[in-house]
């Protein structure tokens, strides 16, 4: 099913009694989640992705704005009408019931006509265990779970009652780094079977970006950008978005465009038509170097770390903001590392250039880039 | 070996003070409650026997006692957990005014049980000068007044219940809405989610959540119920036989220094029948515990 937000905004009051401040945790916050895809909201702790995640779900009321499933208002209705499925990001499995009651609990509260049988609801709690692949831990309580384990069950209670919508809260922040990969494969996979909306929130990008059909970056209540995870990489609206997808992270320096070429430390490194005379920011993506014995940009030699399938340079270089400069570049590329400096050319669709002020993007003219 | 011995030299003085002030005595009851015919003032006795159970056991002062007693524990204990999880659910789901209330509900545990017993005495004892205010109430709505503290047993045992569950519900309230306050809100918001209604999240969440806590105030409540005497006292006076009043731990006190003791054969007898009761029903609670306890 179709989710759309339309102005989302909730406000709430100042922890502290007396201040009259309020926090505004999600703003004006707008998009739509097209039926049957897997969206990942994605922002740094505290951008008010949970709190989108709840208002969606509804234990959260938003101060302004609408919620649409389809194209039913749910704005006013409370969670338990609106046939949505959570995950929390502790599971919040119910610890005194073995596994099959956990998943068979939101059956057992249908009413009216919706109510289902006991053979009913004990085939559908099994096929959902099937599908989270937990089958042989029915009778397990949930302390005698894996991590893993755990937050199958969790996925599997969340998934019985076949909710309009399944929303996920970190889904993979309390599982161990190997887990992890397999869990969010796992995620993908049991999204397709099902078919059913998913909304997860995560603050991992590379989470976001390796299992979703689309993402919805956010800071400090308000969407930054949204659309395919690739597509937002490759073409950040600003330098937050930048920033915050890729690993390693986007290498930026401050520049100047002066008269079409693009300066780094007043060496030319780029041709730069179309944007106009002034200072920039430059972001440079880690593989968007290639090292050159007669490269434009000239940066101090710290260190190569070889990681097997590819290796980094780390360098330096004075008009970089930021600890170390990090290249990625393939194995088999020779890197002298005996000279104290490195150079490199840039590779221009891996370059990007913001305002300083604003941190807007500023493109290269479409035209001249040929 | 030399580990153990340092061990045991350091636990020496307490295991030497419960010597002499637990063991010692526990088991001088249990030889008291043997010895036929002892003389407290010679410190004889004439035989070694089951009499004194036989004499307290036929004793009707106390069956009464015993009676008392059960019907003090079956109607406080429930009533008193009940209405202090109702109480608590309520302290827990108000956001004003919840520190006032709290202080309040709080106010009796700090109050001394005889100060308690002379408020009493105000709602329920009929004077020359005033039928207690329970009475004028009662006539308000145009119904007999009862003399509560010298009238009919089932008013006497109205007004000592009542008593007792005011004086025992501070304490399980305390417990209570600390045991509810740490049961995680994510879990009311998943058991939402669910769809469960709010009867369902009280009785398959919230209930199996806090039941450690619950089952340590319904165990404690029964031991403390059972040895109750002070509640009678500060009622009904010191003369519990004649206002047919008395409770176990009242009857052993009376034949230990009443104006008719100075039987400690009896009074000991009486004790670890008392025991006996005590550890029966706390062994039953148990095994109930078992089943229904989520730790």
């Amino acid at each position: 099913m179709k989710v759309r937000l339309d102005k989302l905004t909730k406000v709430f009051p100042s922890r502290n009694k007396r201040s009259k401040e309020v926090v505004t945790a999600v703003s004006e916050v707008s998009f739509e989640i097209p039926a049957g895809k897997l969206v990942g909201l994605l922002g740094p702790s505290g951008c008010g992705k949970s709190t989108t995640l709840n208002l969606i779900c509804g234990l959260e009321k938003p101060t302004s704005g609408r919620i649409f499933f389809g194209d039913e208002d749910v704005t006013d209705l409370p969670a338990e009408l609106r046939g949505v499925g959570l995950v929390f990001q502790n599971y919040a499995l119910y610890p005194h019931m073995t596994v099959l009651k956990n998943i068979l609990f939101p059956l057992e509260n249908l009413k009216g006509d919706k109510k289902l049988s006991k053979e009913m609801m004990l085939q559908k709690a099994e096929e959902a265990a099937r599908l989270v692949q937990i089958s042989e831990l029915m009778e397990r309580k949930p302390s005698e779970l894996s991590g893993g384990q755990q937050q199958r069950v969790a996925i599997a209670r969340a998934l019985v009652k076949m909710p309009k919508i399944l929303l996920l809260d970190e889904p993979l922040s309390n599982l161990d780094a190997r887990l992890r990969l397999q869990t969010r494969e796992e995620l993908r996979r049991i999204q397709r079977e099902t078919g059913i909306t998913t909304v997860f929130v995560t603050h991992d990008q590379e989470e976001a970006m390796s299992i979703s059909d689309m993402i919805v970056v956010m800071k400090e209540g308000v969407i930054h950008q949204s659309g395919k995870p690739q597509d937002v990489y490759d073409d950040p609206k600003d330098l937050f978005v930048a920033k915050f997808l890729g690993t390693p992270p986007i290498n930026v320096f401050d520049g100047e465009v002066r008269g079409e070429k693009l300066l780094i430390g007043g060496a030319a490194v780029l041709d730069a038509a179309g944007v106009r005379d002034g200072a920039v920011k430059v972001g440079i993506r880690s593989e968007g170097f290639v090292p050159s014995a007669d490269g434009a940009l000239e940066c101090g030699f710290t260190a190569v770390e070889v990681m097997g399938r590819d290796t980094s340079v780390i360098c330096s270089h004075p008009a970089f903001i930021g600890d170390s400069i990090r290249a990625v570049i393939s194995a088999e590329t020779p890197v002298d590392t005996t000279k104290p400096t490195v150079r490199f050319d840039l590779k221009k669709s891996k370059v990007l250039l913001f305002d300083p002020k604003s941190e807007e993007r500023i493109r290269f003219d479409e035209g001249a880039n040929g | 070996m030399k580990n153990n011995l340092k061990a045991f030299l350091y636990l020496l003085p307490a295991l030497v003070f419960l010597g002499v002030f637990m063991v010692y005595p526990l088991a001088d009851v249990l030889v008291y409650s043997f010895e036929e015919g002892y003389n407290s003032a010679s410190q004889t006795f004439s035989g070694i026997g089951l009499r004194n159970y036989s004499f307290v056991l036929r004793d009707p002062y106390f069956l009464q006692a015993v009676k008392n007693t059960f019907i003090l524990v079956m109607i406080t204990v429930p009533v008193s957990t009940g209405l202090a999880l109702v109480i608590s659910l309520g302290l827990n789901s108000i956001k004003k005014l919840k520190n006032l209330f709290q202080t309040i509900y709080f106010l009796p545990y700090v109050t001394n049980t005889l100060a308690v017993g002379l408020v009493f005495m105000i709602l329920f004892k009929k004077t020359p000068y005033s039928d207690g205010m329970v009475n004028i109430l009662v006539r308000l709505f145009s119904g007999t007044t009862v003399d509560f503290i010298d009238g009919p047993y089932w008013a006497k045992m109205l007004v000592l219940s009542i008593y007792t569950v005011w004086i025992v519900l501070p304490f399980k309230i305390l417990i209570l809405t600390s045991a509810l306050g740490s049961v995680k809100q994510d879990y009311y918001n998943a058991a939402k989610i669910d769809g469960a209604s709010s009867w369902r999240v009280f009785s398959r969440i919230t209930v199996p959540m806090i039941s450690p806590m619950l089952f340590y105030l319904i165990i404690t409540g029964f031991i403390g119920a059972f040895k109750a005497y002070s509640d009678s006292v500060a009622l009904f006076g010191t003369n519990l036989n004649a206002a047919g009043m008395n409770t176990i731990v009242g009857y052993i006190y009376d034949m230990l220094y009443g104006d008719s003791g100075g039987f400690p054969s009896y009074a000991s007898a009486a004790a670890l029948i008392l025991f006996a009761i005590v550890f029966t029903i706390t062994v039953v609670n148990l095994m109930i515990s078992r089943k229904r306890v989520h730790h």
